[in-house]
């Protein structure tokens, strides 16, 4: 039983009581909404004749079907209308605060929360969307939850949930050049198992955390659900306040000072019990690109497909299965694998210093002939940033095409799909059998810089080959 | 509420480690305002992808009330509409090695027990309902026991969710909203919540 984390400690503030079930009632501070898993929970509150209790304390946004390239209403999606329609409809009778398309603060729910400055440390915070994990790099106990548990929030504010162990995953060291947040998460995944986090919270903890900025921080909380852990954490640092200071929703004069000495004290404590502790050498990372069919098949870019014998015998059955499915021979080097679409975004990879990385591998280079590449910013206001930069020039002079804010092909909801047997290189956080909108296509997970190196090569490459030249 | 504490019926075996939400219910199908119709499609690509020799397609488990699954079954998204559509196909119980997380909290929220077995227990009862697929299967949650013919095994599932199936308080909803004024008065003493209002 973990003891002086801030798990235990932000758990322990947001106790109501125990149910009957010796369940914790939780208190939610935090609660997300989007157009997916909503409208059901509205409709069962309707049925109950329940109203939402803080409306103050959800805020909403449209993300997942938005399409990418004409966003003009009515959609041309009729379904896609529906579900907006529903959406606008359920906060305006609600009087749920709701970031619409062109609001400039519209995008995808786990990028707008922390540049709006809502997400804090301390905070629980929910959203029926898996990588609410993402707010965990803020030192939020942030978690998904299912539609019914959407409902239970909105009705009370709280869930019945069974607290989680907490493992404590360090890593230390500073990351060798062409190595990013993104190759680390892959990396500790790839080393847990998808399963390994199950009933754990992870506690992200290490120089190595404690070095990357908060987007940084934001892309390995956010892949904690494809190791199984509902949620994953930092501890917050002055990483984390010089982040939120001044936005929109930070707390200010006074109340600046409070929350700083309040959120100080909620960080694990030096001598903080774990349930499980492992560690990690950041100087062992590589790039790091998935082949299979689950995020845990990962590889460095310098290693081949690994070959079954040499898989633990639990693994083997599900790498057989990927095999066949990705069509890639175990024993054959991932590198030169070629793709047929390249995609930069998602709530994983889709925030400003993630579109600078792929734009500096991007800039004087050119897209290789037949693949399509295309860029989603992972919010209105990434956008407009990016713009400011002259970062969509630069992607569009190498043969980028320049989208508008969504969740995208990262889960193909809107008209942004693979088609047929096509090979994604996606800067996304899985790459389930037909997760981007064929049933036959494949994905090859990687960073956004892998992923725009591996547009202008045309197949997946070293990116430090392209940043070394 | 109803309380589950007992649920006997013909089973189906879907074997296969990490069945993932987007393979129980393509993203396609999320796009809907209701629940309504999701069990027709429940794994309608790999149905598609094995022409008619996929479980939920063979004509001997159409009844199936007991689905018994393998390891980390339902990990991926949070989507609700996984379990829904499993449910609306006639689910009533999922046996497994192991379940995801969310998935797993999903089935409890809609009164679905989801139980392991050791992957010894899963194989044994995988191979008995294949021989047999009219075998009944027998879940008695409260004693956390399956029968199938001449197979009686231990199953776990934790204690909180289990009660709250047995108990019958696992829709929490009204639990939850009963103790308004507790709520008020934990957030009343959270610092933030007096910092900033996001009202509409």
């Amino acid at each position: 039983m973990s003891k002086g984390t801030l798990f235990d400690k932000v758990w322990a503030a947001h106790t109501v009581g125990t149910l009957a079930s010796g369940q914790t009632q939780l208190f939610i501070g935090l609660h997300l909404i989007h157009e997916v898993t909503s409208p059901q929970a509205f409709a069962m509150l309707r049925e109950r004749q329940l109203s939402v209790l803080f409306p103050d304390r959800t805020i909403a946004t449209v993300d997942h079907i938005v399409p990418t390239d004409n966003q003009a209403r009515p959609f041309v999606d009729d379904l896609a209308e529906e579900m907006i329609q529903a959406l606008e409809q359920n906060c305006k009778n609600n009087n749920i605060r709701f970031y619409n398309i062109g609001s400039g603060r519209q995008g995808i729910v786990h990028v707008i929360a922390p540049e709006q400055g809502l997400t804090q440390p301390g905070m629980t915070i929910a959203c029926g969307d898996s990588h609410t994990s993402t707010h965990g790099a803020f030192g939020a106990i942030a978690f998904g939850i299912g539609t019914s548990q959407v409902r239970d929030v909105l009705a009370s504010q709280t869930l019945a949930l069974a607290k989680l162990k907490v493992r404590k995953v360090e890593v230390n060291g500073t990351l060798r050049p062409g190595v990013y947040a993104k190759d680390v998460v892959l990396h500790i995944i790839r080393t847990l198992g998808v399963k390994g986090g199950v009933g754990f919270a992870y506690e992200f903890a290490g120089t190595t955390f404690e070095q990357m900025n908060m987007e940084e921080r934001m892309t390995v909380c956010n892949m904690s659900i494809e190791g199984g852990a509902r949620c994953g954490y930092v501890n917050p640092d002055q990483t984390t306040y010089d982040y939120i200071q001044g936005r929109e929703f930070a707390p200010s004069g006074d109340d600046w000072d409070k929350a700083v000495a309040w959120w100080e004290r909620l960080r694990s404590d030096a001598d903080a019990e774990y349930d499980d502790v492992v560690v990690f050498d950041a100087a062992e990372i590589e790039p790091t690109v998935t082949w299979g069919i689950t995020p845990g098949q990962g590889i460095g870019v310098t290693e081949q497909v690994p070959v079954a014998e040499s898989l633990p015998e639990g693994d083997r059955a599900i790498a057989q299965e990927a095999y066949h499915y990705m069509d890639l021979q175990p024993g054959t080097a991932i590198k030169g694998t070629p793709v047929d679409v390249c995609f930069i975004g998602s709530c994983t990879n889709g925030r400003i210093s993630d579109l600078r990385e792929a734009a500096k591998v991007a800039e004087g280079q050119q897209v290789a002939t037949g693949i399509k590449a295309f860029v989603v910013p992972g919010s209105e206001k990434v956008k407009q940033e990016a713009e400011a930069e002259g970062l969509d020039k630069i992607f569009e002079a190498a043969g980028f095409e320049w989208r508008q804010a969504g969740c995208s092909m990262c889960l193909a909801m809107n008209p942004d799909k693979l088609q047929g047997r096509q090979i994604s290189a996606s800067s996304s956080n899985r790459n389930f059998k037909g997760r981007q909108g064929s049933a036959s296509g494949r994905t090859l997970l990687m960073s956004p810089a892998m992923v725009a190196a591996a547009a202008i090569a045309g197949h997946v490459t070293d990116v430090r080959d392209l940043l070394k030249s | 509420m109803s309380i589950v504490t007992t649920i006997t019926g013909p089973a189906i075996p879907l074997k296969g480690d990490d069945i993932d939400t987007d393979r129980i219910i393509p993203a396609r199908f999320l796009k809907c305002v209701t629940f309504d119709g999701l069990g027709e499609h429940a794994f309608e690509d790999d149905r598609a992808q094995l022409n008619g020799d996929h479980p939920f397609d063979q004509t001997q488990y159409q009844n199936a009330k007991i689905l018994v699954v393998n390891r980390n079954f339902g990990c991926g998204s949070s989507r609700e509409h996984a379990p829904q559509a499993i449910a609306r196909w006639g689910i009533q119980a999922i046996i497994g090695e192991s379940f995801a997380e969310i998935f797993f909290g999903n089935c409890v929220a809609m009164g679905i027990p989801c139980v392991v077995a050791d992957g010894e227990t899963v194989e044994r009862l995988q191979g008995a309902i294949a021989t047999n697929p009219q075998a009944e299967l027998q879940l008695d949650l409260a004693n956390q026991t399956i029968f199938c013919g001449d197979i009686t095994a231990a199953v776990m599932m934790a204690d909180g969710p289990r009660q709250m199936l047995v108990g019958g308080t696992w829709d929490a909803c009204g639990q939850l909203v009963a103790q308004a004024e507790a709520v008020k008065a934990t957030a009343a003493q959270l610092p933030y919540v007096g910092w900033s209002k996001i009202v509409a």
